[in-house]
């Protein structure tokens, strides 16, 4: 007993590590900016300032303005809540179709079980982003066909983490007992393996939530994403890329956005991750 | 199980991989919605043109014929025609992938450099405050997309110091090294990143092993036991990781390739992208996934020949 109490410690001794205080208070005060962005933006974030063109970070204009002296401080403000909106949009159905298939095709095994490792070895021989990008020119750059796009994708790497690890569950005694009890396939499945085999594809989950940040960025940087003139942060990137020489600020401001925010997820994620990894 | 059958089983595996590999792409281009022959004509092109084009890609056989017919071009490196090049395919890939493989290797080159060192003196001063910094300045690097790095080094480096081009390729080996300079510090800064933080704890797992300590309990001066036991081993995790940081590393050269202005094969296919040039970009993905393999394939190829405990198994 006195061992699982201070196993139970030191795993709660993680909650205050600084990594994971400030992840979490980075992550908390993204989520506030994205839900509430007229209360933080100090300007209307599309309102056009023919007096206040190109000026550099002031103290008014925190991160400058654009060409059309619109306030980039508070548009990166407004993109907040498009930019934390992909963390969750981008990665939830990819983690559901990809726990279910992934639990279908470790408990049943067979024929299923091996079309499933073929099509994996296939997918996974495309680099992420090539294969994201070439679903996306199939269906037309914007933020909705990405998302299907990353889904489309991503599901395969949480089929193939659950996959193997509802195998490994299957050896243990309890799996056999569910059997000789006579429940159904789907109460052993969904009820007692599912649950014992989910922790690292949660882990996994966290750190894709990082990745789907910096995944929609990059491919709104590159106009396969949101579209101009919404607000997200891989836009204004691009947008303040043709002033690079004449206002650096508008490319490099938005970005500070998103290493925080990315850095807020992947700390938190590695936080929790130490939590729920098994020790001993 | 000798080295040679190794080898041998480890291409055919390769075989099924790539036939699926061959439907995902066939079937890509077939989801488009409406009829690829117009999608793939010009927009000027008349009713006969589009017939022709029909008749080209056997779009009157069943879908299984439509298929033995890509498996088909695809070996014998018919590809179509590219609408936006005007020209080969396989031309035009051929032509841009110098420039991408000749960053993706001087990338390599860096992150090596980068992450190698790094790794080691992190490991060696486990949990000090030179790991700490270390794994700090990397955790940064890995919330940062590669755009971004690219950004910052292109706004300070070229634009305002002008130490560097904005973009571009060069003519000859030494411009180059000179042009791709950036775009290869930012692929790297991206990829050893990741590559720092997996190398770093495998080599604390080697300096843990029980081999190692052995060498220790024998007597045998530290820095043979770092270069004879912990060097070879770390050298075999490093093959691997690089292997799998192939998809990485593509990804950040593509992306880099449209920062900086690089003519090579990631900016190609933004470019197919955004002309609709839908043979281009089958094209393209093929070749990514073809190259992706064969590196999967070479870099097994590399482990086993380090590692003799593989081909055993």
């Amino acid at each position: 007993m006195t061992s699982s109490f201070s196993l139970r410690k030191s795993q709660l001794f993680v909650l205050l590590r600084p990594g994971f205080l400030v992840g979490l208070a980075i992550l908390l005060s993204s989520i506030a900016l994205a839900l509430f962005p007229s209360f933080f933006a100090p300007f209307d974030p599309n309102a056009f300032n023919y007096s206040a063109l190109k000026q550099p970070p002031s103290a008014e204009h925190w991160f400058g303005t654009d060409n059309l002296g619109r306030d980039t401080f508070s548009r990166v403000i407004w993109a907040y809540s498009v930019n934390i909106q992909m963390a969750f949009v981008a990665t939830i159905f990819a983690l559901i179709i990809g726990v279910t298939v992934g639990s279908l095709v470790g408990y049943y095994g067979g024929i299923a079980d091996a079309i499933f490792g073929r099509c994996v070895d296939a997918i996974i021989t495309f680099p992420f982003l090539v294969l994201v990008i070439a679903v996306v020119a199939v269906l037309g750059p914007g933020l909705t066909n990405m998302y299907i796009a990353i889904t489309l994708v991503g599901w395969v790497y949480y089929a193939r983490l659950m996959r193997a690890e509802i195998m490994g569950q299957l050896a243990n005694d309890y799996a056999a007992a569910g059997k000789v009890m006579g429940y159904s396939d789907r109460r052993i499945i969904f009820r007692h393996l599912l649950p014992n085999a989910i922790t690292p594809v949660i882990v996994y989950w966290m750190t894709d939530m990082a990745l789907a940040i910096l995944l929609g960025s990059s491919l709104g940087y590159l106009g396969l994403g949101a579209q101009p003139p919404q607000a997200e942060w891989g836009v204004l990137i691009a947008e303040g890329r043709n002033f690079i020489t004449t206002a650096w600020w508008l490319s490099l401001m938005p970005g500070i956005a998103i290493v925080l925010t990315g850095l807020g997820f992947s700390l938190v994620g590695d936080g929790i991750a130490d939590l729920m990894r098994p020790r001993g | 199980m000798s080295s040679l059958s190794y080898f041998i089983s480890r291409l055919l595996q390769i075989i099924p991989t790539f036939l699926i590999v061959m439907v995902i792409i066939f079937l890509l281009v077939r989801a488009l919605p409406g009829d690829p022959a117009i999608a793939m004509a010009d927009a000027k092109a008349t009713a006969e043109q589009l017939e022709q084009i029909r008749e080209r890609l056997g779009l009157h056989e069943p879908i299984w014929v439509q298929f033995a017919y890509f498996v088909k071009n695809v070996f014998t490196g018919n590809l179509g025609d590219s609408i936006l090049m005007k020209a080969p395919v396989t031309e035009v890939i051929l032509e841009r992938l110098p420039a991408s493989g000749f960053l993706a290797l001087y990338a390599v080159l860096f992150s090596l450099l980068i992450a190698g060192p790094l790794a080691f003196v992190a490991a060696l001063n486990r949990n000090g405050w030179i790991d700490v910094g270390i794994r700090s300045v990397f955790q940064i690097g890995l919330s940062t997309p590669v755009f971004y790095i690219g950004l910052l080094l292109l706004t300070f480096l070229a634009a305002q110091m002008r130490w560097f081009p904005v973009g571009g390729y060069g003519t000859t080996f030494w411009e180059h090294m000179y042009h791709l300079l950036l775009p290869a510090l930012t692929v790297a800064l991206y990829t050893s990143a990741i590559i720092m933080r997996n190398l770093r704890s495998s080599v604390i797992e080697v300096m843990d092993a029980e081999y190692v300590q052995f060498a220790r309990a024998k007597g045998l001066p530290e820095h043979v036991i770092l270069g004879r036991h912990i060097l070879r081993n770390a050298l075999i995790s490093t093959v691997t990781l690089l292997g799998l940081s192939i998809g990485n590393l593509m990804s950040g050269t593509l992306v880099t390739e449209t920062v900086f202005a690089v003519p090579g094969v990631g900016r190609l296919m933004l470019d197919a992208i955004f002309a609709r040039d839908y043979p281009l970009i089958q094209g393209l993905t093929l070749t990514f996934a073809v190259l992706v393999s064969l590196i999967f394939l070479l870099t097994d190829m590399i482990q086993a020949m380090l590692d003799p405990r593989l081909r055993v198994s």
